[in-house]
């Protein structure tokens, strides 16, 4: 008799845990099951990715690009896992490839955003780049780990922490890309993916006041988009709009604030 | 913290001279938690040079660029009409009419003597100077020519402008002064000793000195030019209050850097934080580079806007100059004429 | 008369209250009607409507302004659509020139420019003289110099104008907020209509003046006035792409709704209630400046104003003394007097919103002070006000008041006043006082703010990039940063 195997149960990835949807729904795509993140996930998502942003934006930069960079080692090991749940190798040869491109931003952000500016008084005054806080993240459907992988890393890039909606076409690579950031050294809480149908998680999270930004997949239904717009307006949550695949420093940028300090100089 | 005299409102009584409260014999416990001082202060032996009640204000930070700004908005202060009027007169009533040459004789102090008796014998409205400033030598012929006014003598001391003599020379020198007639004695800090850390040095020196004044007025010339700093001229501030200066004077007059507004300025609030902790009221002479009607009066606008204007008396509050007296006449007769005024329509002296 | 009159004179306390310094109103002119300035050119509203701005200190009628209804806007992002594809945004050295110009021009005309402002809006002289008016001619200036630099700003990929900007300004740095949106909107090859608040039309009307006197092409920049109907028809025209607006939170998320899912680029500059952290450490005397600077500078009408003062517990009693003393030297009154510290209130509505924020301070159980400063009978002022005793729980602890009145807090540690100063929903600025450098820079690095003035306040500069985190919007104005939402960069 041939032994059983172990089959996966596939979670949602919150605080750094894999936990079941507090709703206890599932949904399935290719004969497996996922779960259905509700309501209540998202804002315990958003909860966690508060605390997250507070430890994740406190380490230095050149730790952040390290712990993005081991991000891409994770993904290297489970290149198979990954081929099998986006459409090959090809795909997740721009995935990895893409992490380590955004591993190496963080500690130049501020040198390329920021500056040291003249002021006409005798003042030091400059400008560095911050990150934006939490960031709701409505990833695109297509390509499914590209896609996620895009959206993702420019945010965590910045120093900010995400709440990721990878819908359910990409709930096999949401899983285990889940377990990959498990093992890059990401504090629990700095990225937290949710699997399952959008349509009402998204404006939860689109309306959440305790989120700073939110990025919407271009590719959406314009009504819809409207409507989560509007929602993201009562918090005065910047909404950024970008292509699936893009791959550009506005990117990140679009994740970032700018924080000017002065400072008198006189004898 | 004591409230400053004439703030409450428009209708408060001034603090005469003799209203003013003693300086404590064991200077009171300050009201609020000493603040941890700098180091140099607190942990050395010259700390103690300061009294407890001061040291924490002798810690206590100068921003430059924000002292340079206030002192420069207060510049933008528009004294017009009556109120300039009334800032000339003020500026000439806080004159001390200063002569300090080489070549100083007693025909040229008993001229000077005379002008600050009668600034302009044409116009009865305007008042005589507070004092005739000059050197030692020279208190003798001034005493003489200003008897029976209310003009003071003053007479600079203690090596002036330098100071670089010893203690005893500076004693006998101010001994001479108070001997022919001075009535206040110009004294220069010991910067030498103040740069170098001997606070204890520069407190005693200043207490010889006030002890040799023999209860005549004690003005200590702090020379900022030369202190490099806000935070030096706070510490020399408040190292000659310890020692019991009635004054405190920015300058010598003979360097280009004197009594900038800021300067000035930093002074009047060291002045105005003694008297909050102590109650102490010190006068502070502005002298050196003051030559215009102009700059006189936003130096008065200074003292008013952080002291009040009770601290223009001439108890409190002086300016020392040469040439400056001819400008403030001239605005005067510029103010009473309506018509702007030649410079040969006033004495040369 | 005798010598002894000194002591007379000296002793007059009354005439350091000084004598009237006005400003002359004579040098500038104000018509008694103003149409809306589109394509070059004044253009009587469509509707007919006119409505009166007046001059807060004295409730005096200046003048009726034109009320921009829905075909005037049209008219007016017409106007601008057309100027745009006139070749504006392909001429950068043109635009350069145009820049400096205006830069001189309103150099030149400073004076009638800051009479206009203290007359239309209520500001003491001195700071519509020496802020308003200099900064914003700097800003042209400095954007001037941009306008033929882009790709050194962005030397990255392409960068394109937008095209029509919709620019919505407040009321309480009128011409500076117009400059603040005019001179990056044009240096990056955009077109702009510009519509002022209702309360303080007249220095945009004026500036119309400028742009003729400096040969801007028509329709390049298209000033129409009205209420927040014009406002709201503005944003949501079709033809606009790009939206830049600064003012209350409120209106701004009311945009943000509106040009949702329209893909209008937006900015905003809203709100604030920022923290003014003292340490004891501070140089206190210039640490009072700048609490006074940072709370009652143009009446506490400014975003970014110093509300809630944080003070660590050690020295509030010597701070509060010092800042009590200082507030008795404030002068309240006339705008247009030179020694004017604290001017008008800009409007009726709202001097009730200040007074009813400090019945709430009341209630709540802080305690207040105002000196006693006489206010003029006629038009809108309200006294400096401090509450101490305040709680973060206080009204007016959490909301922007936009006036006069400051809020004290104290604080034990650094990370206790990090934490308050950051427990609000707004961020634009902050200031820290301390003459610890190392302690400085952590907490400017903690504070979730746009702008940190560490031993300053209320500092502004063209090249120093402006706006907030969270609530208080999004986008930053001046510096090279500040012309990034003018440009698609790709």
């Amino acid at each position: 008799m041939s032994r059983l195997t172990v089959t996966k149960t596939n979670k949602l990835f919150i605080d750094g845990s894999f936990v079941r949807s507090e709703s206890g729904q599932t949904f399935t795509i290719a004969g497996d099951r996922y779960p259905r993140a509700s309501r209540k996930d998202v804002r315990d998502a958003v909860r966690a990715a508060r605390a997250g942003y507070a430890r994740w934006s406190a380490q230095t930069p050149y730790n952040r690009g390290q712990v993005l960079y081991r991000l891409a080692e994770m993904l290297e090991t489970r290149r198979h896992e990954l081929e099998a749940a986006c459409s090959g190798a090809a795909e997740v040869e721009r995935s990895i490839d893409r992490v380590v491109w955004y591993a190496g931003w963080p500690d130049k952000l501020t040198q390329v955003l920021g500056s040291t500016n003249s002021v006409a008084g005798p003042y030091l005054n400059y400008t560095t780049a911050e990150p934006t806080g939490v960031v709701g993240v409505l990833a695109p459907t297509e390509p499914p780990l590209e896609g996620l992988i895009s959206r993702l890393a420019p945010v965590l890039a910045g120093g900010n922490a995400a709440v990721v909606l990878a819908g359910e076409v990409s709930a096999p690579a949401a899983v285990v890309l889940a377990e990959a950031l498990a093992t890059s050294d990401l504090p629990a809480g700095a990225a937290n993916l949710l699997t399952g149908p959008t349509h009402e998680t998204a404006k939860v999270l689109a309306g959440h006041l305790d989120i700073d930004a939110l990025d919407l997949d271009v590719a959406g239904e314009p009504g819809y988009l409207i409507e989560l717009e509007r929602l993201a307006a009562g918090g005065v949550t910047r909404v950024v709009r970008q292509r699936a695949t893009e791959q550009t420093l506005g990117c990140v940028a679009a994740f970032v604030e700018h924080k000017t300090v002065w400072h008198p100089r006189g004898i | 913290m004591t409230s400053l005299p004439g703030t409450p409102g428009p209708g408060t009584q001034l603090t005469p001279r003799d209203a003013r409260p003693a300086p404590p014999a064991t200077p009171a416990p300050p009201a609020t938690p000493a603040r941890p001082a700098t180091p140099a202060l607190t942990e050395t032996p010259s700390a103690r040079a300061i009294p407890a009640a001061y040291r924490h204000l002798a810690g206590r930070s100068v921003d430059p660029v924000g002292i340079e700004q206030r002192a420069a908005a207060l510049a933008s202060r528009s004294v017009k009409t009556v109120a300039k009027d009334h800032a000339l007169r003020t500026a000439i009533s806080l004159l001390d009419l200063t002569t300090l040459e080489g070549s100083d004789t007693p025909g040229k102090v008993r001229i000077v003597s005379a002008r600050a008796r009668r600034p302009d014998p044409g116009d009865p409205s305007v008042p005589s100077v507070a004092a005739v400033c000059v050197y030692p030598s020279l208190v003798g012929e001034v005493a003489a020519a200003l008897c029976g006014s209310p003009v003071k003598v003053a007479s600079v001391a203690t090596g002036f402008p330098s100071g670089q003599i010893p203690l005893a020379e500076k004693v006998r020198e101010v001994e001479h002064a108070v001997a022919a007639g001075a009535d206040e004695i110009d004294m220069v800090l010991n910067r030498g000793a103040l740069l170098a850390g001997r606070y204890s040095e520069v407190v005693e020196e200043v207490q010889r000195v006030k002890a040799a004044c023999d209860g005549r007025h004690l003005k200590v010339i702090l020379e900022t030019g030369e202190l490099g700093g806000y935070e030096m001229i706070r510490r020399a501030s408040l190292l000659a209050i310890a020692g019991g200066a009635d004054f405190i004077k920015t300058s010598t007059g003979k360097l280009p850097r004197a009594a900038t507004p800021p300067v000035v300025l930093c002074m009047l609030e060291v002045v105005r934080d003694v008297y909050g902790e102590t109650g102490q009221m010190i006068g502070v002479k502005a002298a050196g580079g003051v030559r215009s009607a102009k700059q006189a009066i936003a130096l008065l606008v200074l003292v008013v806007e952080t002291l009040g204007p009770s601290w223009l008396t001439p108890d409190l509050f002086r300016i020392g100059a040469s040439s400056l007296l001819n400008d403030l006449l001239m605005q005067v007769h510029r103010r009473e004429s309506g018509v702007y005024q030649s410079p040969d329509g006033f004495p040369v002296d | 008369m005798t010598e002894s009159s000194s002591e007379v004179l000296a002793t007059s306390a009354a005439a350091w209250d000084y004598a009237p310094a006005p400003e002359s109103r004579d040098v500038v002119t104000i018509r008694p009607r103003y149409e809306l300035w589109i394509d070059g050119e004044w253009s009587a509203p469509q509707s007919g409507e006119y409505f009166p701005t007046v001059d807060p200190s004295s409730e005096e009628e200046l003048a009726v302004v034109a009320s921009a209804g829905a075909a005037d806007v049209g008219r007016a992002v017409a106007a601008a659509r057309a100027a745009f594809e006139r070749g504006w945004a392909t001429d950068h050295a043109g635009r350069a020139h145009y820049l400096y110009r205006i830069a001189r021009i309103l150099q030149t005309r400073a004076r009638e420019f800051a009479v206009l402002e203290s007359l239309d809006g209520g500001k003491p002289i001195r700071e519509s003289r020496d802020v308003d008016v200099p900064l914003a001619a700097a800003h042209f200036f400095y954007y001037a110099g941009w306008a033929d630099k882009l790709e050194y700003a962005f030397p990255h990929g392409t960068r394109v104008p937008h095209g029509v900007a919709a620019q919505i300004i407040p009321w309480n740095f009128p011409l500076l907020m117009l400059a603040w949106k005019i001179a990056p909107a044009l240096a990056a090859g955009n077109t702009v209509v510009l519509k002022p608040a209702e309360t303080t039309p007249l220095t945009a009307l004026l500036f119309c003046d400028v742009a003729r006197e400096a040969g801007l092409p028509n329709g390049v920049v298209n000033i129409i006035t009205g209420g927040g109907d014009t406002g709201a028809e503005l944003v949501r025209h079709p033809g606009i792409d790009k939206v830049a607006f600064t003012g209350s939170t409120e209106v701004g998320r009311e945009i943000a709704r509106s040009v949702a899912g329209s893909g209008t680029h937006l900015t905003l500059e809203l709100g604030g209630k920022a923290a003014n952290i003292v340490f004891d450490d501070a140089a206190l005397d210039q640490a009072v400046e700048g609490i006074i600077n940072g709370i009652y500078f143009n009446q506490g009408h400014v975003c970014c104003a110093g509300s809630r003062l944080l003070v660590q517990e050690s020295i509030q009693e010597p701070l509060i003394a010092k800042l009590t003393e200082r507030m008795r030297r404030l002068r309240v009154g006339d705008p247009l007097d030179k020694n004017t510290d604290v001017g008008a209130i800009n409007s009726r509505a709202q001097l009730e919103r200040i007074t009813s924020y400090v019945r709430y301070g009341i209630e709540d159980g802080a305690e207040i002070f105002q000196p006693d400063c006489v206010l003029p009978s006629h038009g809108y002022f309200h006294a400096p006000t401090m509450f101490t005793g305040v709680t973060q729980s206080h009204r007016i602890a959490r909301e922007e008041i936009f006036g006069p009145v400051l809020a004290v807090l104290s604080f034990r540690t650094a990370e206790e006043a990090v934490a308050m100063a950051n427990n609000t929903r707004y961020g634009l600025s902050a200031g820290v006082w301390t003459e610890k450098g190392s302690r400085a820079l952590a907490v400017a690095q903690a504070l979730r703010a746009g702008v940190i003035w560490i031993n300053t306040f209320n500092k502004f500069d063209p090249a120093s990039p402006f706006g907030g985190y969270r609530e208080s919007g999004f986008g930053r104005e001046g510096g090279r940063q500040g012309l990034e939402p003018y440009l698609h960069l790709t």
